[in-house]
């Protein structure tokens, strides 16, 4: 009569049972990176276009297996269950050992790619870099570099975990939809796009081709050389170089006053998009504590000052070194730069003074800090040295250590242990100011639903920004916060149907009101009005 | 410390003493002091299911990290109560030590409902309810090779649920024909029962407990149902309801029901003693609530009520239209306003259901007047707001019909199903009235 599965061990229980069809999806995955291995170690494959594609294919091929006996048979719903029993998402063996694989790889990928394989001086690739040039002479028509072996490795994770994430969380349609558009801007705009351009225009001098990669999370994107680069590469130039400044000063705070930050961080962005997919199983482990926060505030904010300070300083650089390639010279530069923020600061301010958070004010005073070396370098700088430091050795340096040491190495290698928005939250400049227009200029914001919030935790505890969204619910209150990248796990996660990310009226989105429905009327009155 | 300091003392760390804790700090100076024999710090116990399942950490039920009571000079005492003196004003502690006291109020809570069955107090039976409970599973889950739980309710679909997440075979027995029918009509009551079985739980409809067997070393060996059955298993879940935890009081003059006899503004039959939550019984249901309701909500509304009178500004309990949620495994229910398991003499009920059968809502509306009395809903999630509005401004059935888009809370891109509800509704109740 009993419709329950037998069980007949006597300590078994713990989730860590792998069916059989896992199994051979697992087999199949690591067989296919195991092939990539071998690669790394120089093995030289008799027909390298064969192997690599069978090796590409079975690491999809194994993760799809993998993903489709994870969750199909299953219903539909909330599929969490004993990531914090679990060594790989509970901080155990398995996540440490990913960490530093991780973090080993970045390291090796930013700073020494010979290791890779990558050919130096006109030697011929090796290793797995020389692995890839076959399909490297394929899309772009050059030998691959360790970026591409990089950008390859980057697309494959976002569209095969991305499929993994997409059937984990089926019963939601908001988290179709957000992850096909990850995938399809990560495998279009990041990666064939790009690759295909330069396939296409062979003689153009190196650009960004990602459009959707906007300054300042792309920080090189006003830097002298590729300033140069896109202004002496025609049409394409061109037209990146105008979509590039429409992106940051027209359509980003457009889409973002409508749809909040979510647009980019968790719908387009390729860090996001990451982030979203191989990330996923490491999203609660993103601590919120107020501490924490604190940290964020000043680390987010720090990067944010170092990031504009630098491109300002690169910037008038190469104006004061190239008087004769630009319209308008440092001077006016400088004033143009800092009257732009102070009417910018000055009027958010005079507007918006009432709504500003913890965050906020943290931003603008940012921007305030920000005017103030930008004044200071136009007054105690020469051509080359910025406030007595060379600008091109600061611009190094945003590179070494926010380009590369913490975005890639941080951000990505750190995953499994303090989870998978680590470069967001506390790194990302463009986050930061996407936040400020989130909090003041957006229709976006997270619905509390009445009084019905039980403050169980789920909400707090998933969410990948690490938020104390709970803090919010539970009073009754909408979430409006600038890290807020609109993911909608909360939404998901939460047992009640208490969250609803929601774009509406601006009129009563910031709400403070302590008091939650099902009360009193007379009681909620007086409450408020305290 | 002035002098004129007032104490204000709370039993029980749970929504409504936190809740009451939290909203006199707001508005005065008041000693306050918390006793709770639980935790330490107060935690949601909401979530201690999502504890065992392993979603969240246990810290992560905790909604104030454990600083926060120190910066509100809010005393937390970790142990039980063994006695109320009122006359001395005074609480006797487990360790017979005293607290003084200038208010107190009682917020204990509840216990779950045990009725006497041979075997109810074996090691391996367990309800629900408290953090102790939990460790308790945590302990017996890995030895177990059977898990039987007892009673239909939402504590105990829970219970299932945390127990089939590590592979631990369920039988469920339920007392009633179908899953909580005495609160759910018989339509959302056996989709539910549907849903278990596809959660491959072992679902006993009208089946009772009978007796609990032991073991040798007293741990719980099988349970014998009324059908004569008997089921081999090493965890009883005893889920069949609560009951106010208030037998410490039984010799402390408080006047007790089931629980603690409140009037409207919570006061016991002792002046400057109180109680809220669940452990409170008031003289009569307000309105067609019962007169002890053990509901996250009421609880809460109520520490956020009694706050108010004990800062100078007395206050009525007077809570709003009714409204409560769960979860049944994936399926979320919420429900507004009132709609009964039997419909009353003057209601009239409209259901639809998807064809998925995972989808429905229900709507209560008055016969005559078309007045909107209620609403279930499951696997379509509604705005409090809306229907808080609904049922204050008496609108008509027909007006929520109209308005279905406007109550809708589900994400955004999910498919809304207005149109084939408003149609089955035009079908089933000749035409919508336009307003």
């Amino acid at each position: 009569m009993s419709k329950s599965p037998k069980n007949i061990s006597i300590a078994s229980h713990q989730d860590n049972e792998l069916s059989t069809v896992q199994k051979l999806g697992l087999t199949l995955g690591f067989i296919g990176l195991f092939i990539m291995i071998l690669a790394l170690f120089n093995v030289n494959f008799p027909n390298k276009t064969i192997w690599f594609t069978v090796s590409i294919s079975s690491i999809l091929i194994g993760i799809i297996i993998y993903a489709r006996s994870s969750y199909l048979h299953k219903p539909e719903g909330i599929n969490n269950n004993g990531i914090f029993h679990k060594s790989l998402t509970n901080r155990g063996i398995f996540a440490y050992m990913l960490g530093i694989l991780l973090t080993s790889f970045y390291v090796v990928l930013y700073w020494y790619p010979s290791y890779l394989g990558l050919g130096e001086d006109g030697v011929a690739n090796s290793g797995i870099v020389g692995f890839f040039d076959p399909f490297s002479y394929f899309l772009n028509g050059h030998a691959a570099s360790q970026w591409f072996v990089y950008g390859t490795f980057y697309t494959l994770a976002i569209l095969g975990l991305g499929y993994k994430f997409i059937l984990k969380y089926r019963n939601n349609k908001y988290q179709l939809v957000r992850t096909i558009s990850v995938m399809f801007f990560q495998l279009g705009f990041a990666f064939l796009i790009p690759e295909i351009l330069s396939k296409l225009n062979p003689d153009l001098p190196y650009f960004a081709k990602d459009l959707k990669n906007m300054w300042p999370l792309n920080y090189y994107f006003f830097e002298d050389w590729h300033l140069t680069n896109m202004v002496q590469g025609g049409n394409l130039g061109m037209f990146m170089l105008i979509f590039g400044v429409a992106m940051i000063f027209i359509i980003s705070p457009i889409l973002t006053y409508f749809y909040g930050k979510r647009w980019y961080c968790s719908w387009v962005c390729g860090c996001g998009g990451l982030a979203e997919t191989a990330g996923d199983p490491f999203r609660h482990l993103s601590n919120s504590t107020e501490t924490v926060w604190k940290v964020e505030r000043w680390m987010i904010h720090s990067v944010l000052v170092f990031s504009f300070v630098t491109t300002i300083a690169v910037i008038f650089t190469f104006l004061s070194n190239n008087p004769e390639l630009s319209f308008i010279t440092r001077n006016q530069f400088i004033y143009g730069i800092v009257g732009f923020l102070v009417v910018f600061t000055g009027a958010l301010f005079y507007f918006k003074r009432s709504d500003l958070d913890a965050d906020a004010k943290y931003t603008m005073l940012s921007l305030v800090a920000i005017i103030i070396i930008s004044i200071a370098i136009n007054f105690f700088s020469g051509n080359q040295n910025i406030l007595f430091i060379d600008s091109y050795a600061l611009r190094k340096w945003y590179g070494f250590a926010i380009g590369a040491a913490f975005s890639g190495v941080i951000g990505v290698g750190f995953y499994p242990l303090l989870g998978n928005r680590v470069w967001c939250r506390f790194g990302c400049p463009m986050a930061a100011i996407l936040g400020l227009q989130q909090r003041l200029f957006s229709k976006f914001r997270i619905t509390t639903n009445g009084g019905q919030c039980i403050s169980c935790g789920n909400c707090t505890t998933h969410c990948e920004m690490g938020i104390d969204v709970r803090s919010y619910a539970q009073k009754g209150e909408n979430i409006v916060r600038s890290s807020c990248v609109g993911c909608g796990i909360c939404a998901a996660v939460c047992p009640r149907g208490v969250l609803k990310l929601e774009n509406g009226s601006e009129e009563g989105r910031i709400n403070s009101n302590e008091i939650l429905l099902g009360n009193d009327v007379n009681l909620m009155d007086l409450l408020n009005n305290k | 410390m002035p002098f004129s300091m007032e104490h204000i003392v709370i039993i029980g760390n749970g929504i409504s003493g936190v809740t009451l804790a939290r909203h006199i700090r707001k508005q005065s100076d008041s000693k306050i002091t918390i006793i709770s024999s639980e935790t330490e710090f107060f935690f949601s116990r909401t979530a201690l299911m999502y504890v065992f399942m392993g979603h969240m950490k246990f810290e992560h039920m905790q909604p104030y990290e454990n600083d926060f009571w120190k910066k509100n000079s809010i005393n937390l005492v970790h142990k039980r109560v063994t006695e109320v003196l009122p006359k001395e004003k005074s609480l006797v502690l487990e360790d017979n030590s005293k607290i003084s006291f200038d208010k107190l109020v009682i917020a204990t809570g509840s216990i779950p409902n045990k009725f006497g069955w041979p075997g109810q107090d074996l090691n391996g039976v367990t309800g629900l309810y408290d953090k102790q409970d939990l460790e308790a599973l945590e302990k017996w889950a890995p030895t177990t090779k059977r898990a039987v739980i007892v009673g239909g309710g939402l504590i105990g679909i829970e219970l299932a649920e945390m127990l089939r997440s590590r592979n631990i075979p369920v039988t469920f027995l339920v007392r009633e024909k179908s899953f909580w029918s005495g609160v759910l009509p018989l339509g959302e009551s056996q989709m539910i029962n549907r849903h278990i079985l596809e959660h491959h739980i072992d679902l006993r409809l009208g089946t009772n407990l009978v007796e609990i067997l032991s073991d040798k070393n007293g741990h719980a060996r099988a349970v014998v149902t009324d059908k004569g059955e008997t089921i081999d298993c090493e965890i009883v879940g005893l889920t069949a309801g609560v009951s106010p935890n208030v037998a410490f009081l039984k010799d402390s003059g408080i006047d007790l029901g089931r629980g603690v006899k409140v009037n409207r503004f919570l006061e016991t039959n002792i002046k400057d003693i109180f109680a809220i939550g669940d452990c409170a019984e008031q003289h009569e249901g307000i309105d067609l609530r019962r007169p002890i309701e053990a509901v996250w909500y009421t609880g809460r509304m109520m520490g956020e009520a009694l706050a108010q009178t004990l800062t100078g500004n007395p206050t009525q309990y007077k809570p709003g239209h009714w409204f409560n949620s769960a979860k049944f495994l994936d399926i979320e229910y919420q429900t507004y306003g009132w709609v009964f398991a039997k419909p009353m003499e003057h209601e009239e009920q409209f259901y639809w259901e998807h064809k998925d059968g995972k989808k429905a809502i229900r709507i209560s509306f008055d016969k005559e007047s078309r007045t909107f009395l209620g609403i279930n809903t499951f696997g379509i999630r509604l705005r409090h707001e809306f229907f808080d509005k609904v049922l204050t401004d008496e609108k008509t059935v027909d007006y929520v019909m109209h308005h279905l888009a406007e109550a809708n809370f589900d994400p955004e891109f999910f498919t809304n199903y207005n149109k084939e509800i408003q149609q089955q509704f035009t079908t089933e109740f000749i035409g919508l009235k336009t307003e």
